[in-house]
């Protein structure tokens, strides 16, 4: 059953640019829907609100006030346990209420269309909406159709984008590297079908990184790749050569139409990122993976375990960075709505 | 209750060595008055100001323990009004559980950055006992918070902000907010 049809946007919906519809006049996030289009200003913002959030697991009391009495639904159209579950402790550790739906089993099953199910959880009065959606394009149709009040924030959509992925993956890189004028890094792995390797290559220019790398066999290439602003590798050993961070992505086998691989086997020999293969990267490199790991499919155990991984480290800065995004994007509305009060107060007075 | 002095003019602001120096006698009093172990006492700064503050008060009154800093930001009660703000420093404290602190800051107007640092704080584990000290203190109380230890009362003119610089050389300034004057 789809339940998105994009054809319902509303012409100027579907000419909005992922910026216009994510920002406020002011320049102020009101969205997180797509690294694309947003300011280098604005993902430091939030990697440096994150950073600070950090702080916050140090505590007895994992929380901070700032988004108590706020709703924020998490709306997942499609299976997601850690995404999901991250974005659920972050929403708590700002102590809103947090509500969680899983679409595909409750309403839409029923029969309501998407659009009903939306416009009655705003009338729950929810502040966010925490959007996991199998369909390219479907938080930024929701932020610019459906619900002008509440913060839209893409937790993944189709092959699209994945953006709080990509700044977890950028703060954990910034954390343990400094800034990213000097850093090489290398995507490895199944770029046809993920939507993060789309937002980490976004992200990494954006952030000024000196030079992104894409590695992967031709069939998990998409077609054009190279005009977001990165090199292409088809070998391996070539492409971890003297970088300083190798991302590994999991071959995402749901979303694989037919046979684009001989084997695991076989793709493991040329792709897997074993001992042998990480020596050919800088020897400080570090090795990430926004999980679930197939060991010995994408990644030996003795690497995704070892001392240069960096794995746990992602999953730590993903709770943080979904608070930055969840409380920077509320604090855009709630100020959006607190100028619109103050214009109906003056204009009522004049 | 001593009406405060108005002040507008940069020369006519205390010094500040004079006021910490005030502060120290004030302190020293009280911890002899309430028995307080000051080699079990943590200082706490509310970052920017009152961690200079609290840094010069912890080396005048020979505290040895590290000097905590708190960074107020998130739990600050006008997030619906003025939005997130700039991220900070963050908080460095060490196990409070039990323990007796002394919290610093540089003025105290209306009492929401104190009460947000006790949240603050609270959340770090209960502390035996809290004191507060503030160099400064402004008319415009909007909570029942007062200092323990108080440099000085003023009031300013209208259209004035008190500004402390520092790290090093603490001084007061004025700072025309351009509001207010008529």
């Amino acid at each position: 059953m789809n339940l998105l049809d994009l054809s319902q946007a509303s012409p100027q919906a579907r000419a909005a640019s992922p910026a216009q519809v994510q920002l406020d006049h002011q320049g102020r996030l009101r969205h997180f829907l797509d690294i694309e289009g947003l300011p280098r200003s604005i993902l430091t913002e939030i990697l440096d609100t994150a950073d600070h959030f950090r702080g916050i697991g140090d505590a007895e009391v994992k929380k901070v006030p700032l988004l108590r009495g706020r709703t924020v639904a998490n709306l997942f159209f499609e299976n997601s346990t850690r995404t999901r579950a991250t974005f659920e402790l972050a929403a708590k550790r700002l102590s809103a209420d947090v509500l969680n739906l899983d679409i595909n089993t409750s309403s839409a099953a029923k029969g309501e269309s998407l659009m009903d199910t939306l416009v009655n959880l705003e009338a729950m009065q929810a502040d966010a909406f925490v959007v996991r959606h199998g369909d390219s394009g479907a938080a930024h149709f929701i932020a610019s159709q459906i619900t002008p009040n509440v913060a839209i924030i893409n937790a993944g959509d189709g092959r699209h984008a994945h953006p709080t992925q990509a700044m977890l993956d950028m703060l954990t890189i910034r954390r343990h590297k400094g800034e990213f004028a000097n850093l090489r890094v290398a995507i490895v792995g199944d770029i046809l079908h993920s939507r993060v390797a789309r937002s980490q290559i976004l992200a990494l220019n954006t952030l000024g990184a000196a030079e992104v790398r894409v590695v992967a066999p031709q069939t998990l290439l998409p077609v054009g790749i190279e005009t977001l602003g990165c090199r292409v590798f088809t070998e391996l050993e070539a492409g971890l050569k003297d970088v300083d961070v190798v991302i590994m992505l999991r071959l995402q086998k749901e979303r694989m139409d037919g046979a684009l691989l001989p084997s695991e086997s076989e793709y493991y020999r040329r792709y897997g990122l074993t001992r042998e293969s990480l020596a050919h990267a800088h020897p400080e490199a570090v090795v990430m993976h926004p999980g679930p790991i197939n060991r010995g499919v994408e990644i030996e155990s003795a690497v995704a375990d070892g001392p240069r991984s960096l794995i746990l480290d992602q999953v730590t800065n993903g709770i943080a960075v979904r608070m930055a995004v969840l409380s920077m994007a509320v604090s855009g509305q709630m100020k959006a709505r607190a100028e619109r009060r103050d214009e109906r107060t003056r204009g009522a007075g004049a | 209750m001593q009406e405060p002095e108005v002040r507008d003019e940069y020369d006519a602001l205390p010094d500040v060595q004079a006021l910490l120096e005030a502060m120290t006698e004030e302190l020293e009093l009280l911890f002899e008055r309430r028995e307080i172990d000051r080699e079990r006492l943590i200082p706490v700064g509310i970052h920017t100001g009152g961690v200079w503050v609290a840094q010069a008060l912890r080396e005048r009154l020979g505290l040895s323990a590290p000097l905590a800093t708190l960074d107020i930001g998130f739990w600050r009660d006008d997030f619906g009004h003025k939005g997130l703000p700039d991220a900070g420093q963050g908080s460095q404290l060490p196990d409070i559980e039990n323990r007796d602190l002394l919290l610093v800051d540089d003025v105290l107007m209306s009492g929401r950055t104190v009460r947000a640092a006790l949240n603050e704080l609270f959340d770090y584990g209960r502390p035996r006992r809290v004191l507060l000290a503030c160099l400064l203190e402004l008319p415009g109380r909007e909570l029942p918070v007062q200092p323990d230890a108080l440099g000085a009362s003023l009031a300013l003119a209208p259209g004035k902000r008190i500004k402390l610089e520092g790290p090093q050389n603490l001084r007061l300034t004025l700072v025309d907010t351009g509001e207010g004057a008529t």
